[in-house]
């Protein structure tokens, strides 16, 4: 039996000719990853271990990104132990604010990451890179602890599960939409440890954004890895901005799969998630009513170019409703910038929303946007758990940025086609 | 060894978000996250939770974040271990890698009630309800996460390791 895409990077960074489900293996690293919450805890058992240097200094990527620009004395004090140990050990990546992104938005557009990579992140939603073609998992903060001693770490290898995505997506409907509404019927722990590979017509006409957006999610199944496989669209994306050379890999036509899924999305809607799980899926039609005090256009998981352009479509020459906050966090400065020079801020500030620097801020109720009690959100981001983005008795409603931005305009979960 | 506590039962997909909100990671200091712990699942549970006391859970626990602060909040309350139908990856890999003892399995996550006394050995992966007089199996641990719980948790298994290689 041939192997998938995910078995066969496994294969590659074990010095292995072949991995098979369930395998117990330890592989090299091309990329370790931390940021201001999980670096710190990871530097404190990292220097349990003793050794003076990290394993090579170009392969460890440190983001400040989940409380800075430093929200409180105590996220200072954390930002700073990480700081001060970028300094020590002259880790080439280190992005201090005004330079940094959102670490999943920042790693792809920087070229840290690219197709056939092997990648660990002490964050959840490391799996996003699975987007170019990459094998990358999230891990807590003793594991990368671990491998940025040792440059390698210990892996079961995943079972796949294929998706296949037919169909032409109708306007308005985006790789959120086809990762919520998947989400939706597979559950919260529909792929628990195993990979997700994203593949079908649909897919392949999807640009890099909205792939990067499908394995992003792929944790919220309760995946290990989400994955595209790479192809022309990935190649223009990476060429010209990887730092190092990449591997295309393929999944072979008698791979092994668990289960495979066969989805039209020519027929679905934009989807929203209910409180308080991502499973929780309608399509907007069903959420329409629901009135809102809070729009987010932002995160990991739709903080990027096309994301904002989507959100500035439906907001050109319209207001927010006068009781919601907009809220726009551009994922980098990169997108800040592009943001800027296409003359999207004009339109989001003619709108009346307030604009960010990169941060992730209120996607995980840190700041810049944390609910009262019995207010209610809707977020491009990924999570909608109880208290989430602040108060225990708020609500988040996850959706793509057209139907926050729709919602925004509205005053009310709305789609895009609503805004007149 | 054997772990013995009253039980604080929780439902299906108990996500990191709720066993320590984000709120309270600008520290990583175990006490300090201890006092907020399930807080936002059930408020008595900082104050009520005594020392050996054991959480069971249905499928999933400890879903969304990769954040170790969630393991380290339970460890740091004084629980002595988490049975639960299913555990979410990152959460699993964590708990053994920080030395929280966590067992699988469905059977005694149905059956023990929110208090009862429940002694789990270690070892033999035997979970005993003395409450209501029943035994339970959890899933068998895989031989390499035991020699992780056998080393004291990872970073002494890796400085061992690294220690042999002449690394260190
Ligand atoms: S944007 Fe949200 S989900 Fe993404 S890394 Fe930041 S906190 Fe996590």
């Amino acid at each position: 039996m041939g192997m998938t895409i995910t078995e066969k990077i496994l294969a590659a960074h074990a010095g292995r000719e072949k991995v098979e489900p369930g395998e117990l293996i330890n592989v090299r690293i091309d990329l370790a990853l931390g940021n201001d919450i999980t670096a710190p805890v990871a530097i404190r058992e990292f220097e349990k271990i003793g050794v003076d240097r990290v394993f090579d200094r170009d392969r460890v990527v440190l983001v400040p990104d989940h409380f800075v620009p430093n929200k409180d004395i105590k996220s200072a004090q954390q930002a700073k132990i990480m700081r001060e140990f970028a300094r020590k050990h002259g880790i080439t990546h280190y992005f201090e604010v005004g330079r940094m992104g959102v670490e999943h938005c920042l790693l792809p557009e920087q070229g840290l990451v690219g197709p056939g990579d092997l990648v660990i992140g002490a964050d959840s939603h490391t799996c996003t890179y699975g987007g170019l073609g990459a094998f990358s998992t999230g891990v807590g903060s003793t594991d990368l602890a671990a491998a940025m001693a040792l440059g390698e770490t210990w892996l079961k290898v995943p079972e796949s599960v294929k998706f296949i995505y037919h169909g032409e997506m109708p306007e308005w409907v985006t790789g959120k939409d086809l990762i919520l509404y998947t989400i939706g019927k597979i559950g919260v722990d529909g792929a628990l440890y195993m990979a997700m590979e994203f593949t079908g017509p649909a897919v392949e006409r999807m640009p890099v954004d909205g792939r990067l957006t499908m394995a992003n999610m792929a944790v919220e199944a309760g995946a290990k890895n989400g994955i595209v496989p790479p192809d022309e669209i990935t190649r223009r994306y990476v060429e010209g901005r990887a730092k190092r050379p990449f591997t295309f890999f393929a999944s072979d036509p008698d791979a092994g799969y668990a289960r495979e899924y066969d989805f039209d999305v020519s027929k679905m809607e934009p989807a929203v998630a209910f409180p308080h799980l991502p499973e929780n899926v309608k399509p907007v039609s069903e959420a329409s009513g629901i009135t809102i005090d809070q729009a987010v256009i932002g995160s990991c998981t739709n903080g990027r170019m096309d994301d904002l352009r989507e959100a500035a479509r439906v907001l050109r020459g319209r207001k927010v409703n006068s009781n919601v906050r907009l809220l726009v966090i551009p994922g980098t400065q990169e997108i800040y910038r592009q943001a800027m020079r296409e003359g999207l801020f004009e339109i989001f500030l003619d709108a009346g929303a307030a604009i960010s620097t990169p941060t992730c801020g209120p996607c995980l109720g840190g700041y810049m946007g944390i609910l009262a009690e019995g207010e209610r959100c809707i977020a491009t981001t990924n999570r909608n758990f109880v208290g989430r983005m602040g108060h225990p008795g708020s609500e988040v409603y996850l959706s793509s940025p057209a139907v926050a931005a729709a919602s925004a305009v509205l005053g009310r979960i709305a789609a895009p086609w609503e805004v007149k | 060894m054997e772990l013995r506590g009253r039980t604080w039962k929780f439902g299906n997909d108990v996500d990191t978000d709720v066993i320590i909100p984000a709120r309270y990671l600008n520290t990583s200091d175990p006490k300090e996250l201890a006092v907020h712990c399930m807080e936002d699942a059930d408020p008595r549970f900082p104050a009520g939770v005594k020392p050996g006391d054991i959480i069971v859970a249905g499928k999933n626990f400890g879903c969304g974040s990769s954040r170790e602060h969630a393991p380290i909040a339970i460890k740091a309350a004084g629980v002595s271990c988490v049975i639960a139908k299913t555990f979410a990856r990152i959460f699993y890999r964590n708990a053994f890698n920080i030395g929280l003892p966590i067992f699988e399995s469905p059977e005694a996550a149905d059956r023990i009630g929110e208090g009862d006394e429940v002694a789990v050995d270690v070892e033999a992966g035997v979970i005993r309800n003395i409450t209501r007089n029943e035994t339970y199996r959890a899933t068998q641990v895989p031989p390499f996460m035991q020699q992780i719980i056998a080393a004291g948790g990872l970073i002494n298994y890796v400085a061992e390791r690294m220690k042999r290689d002449g690394k260190v």
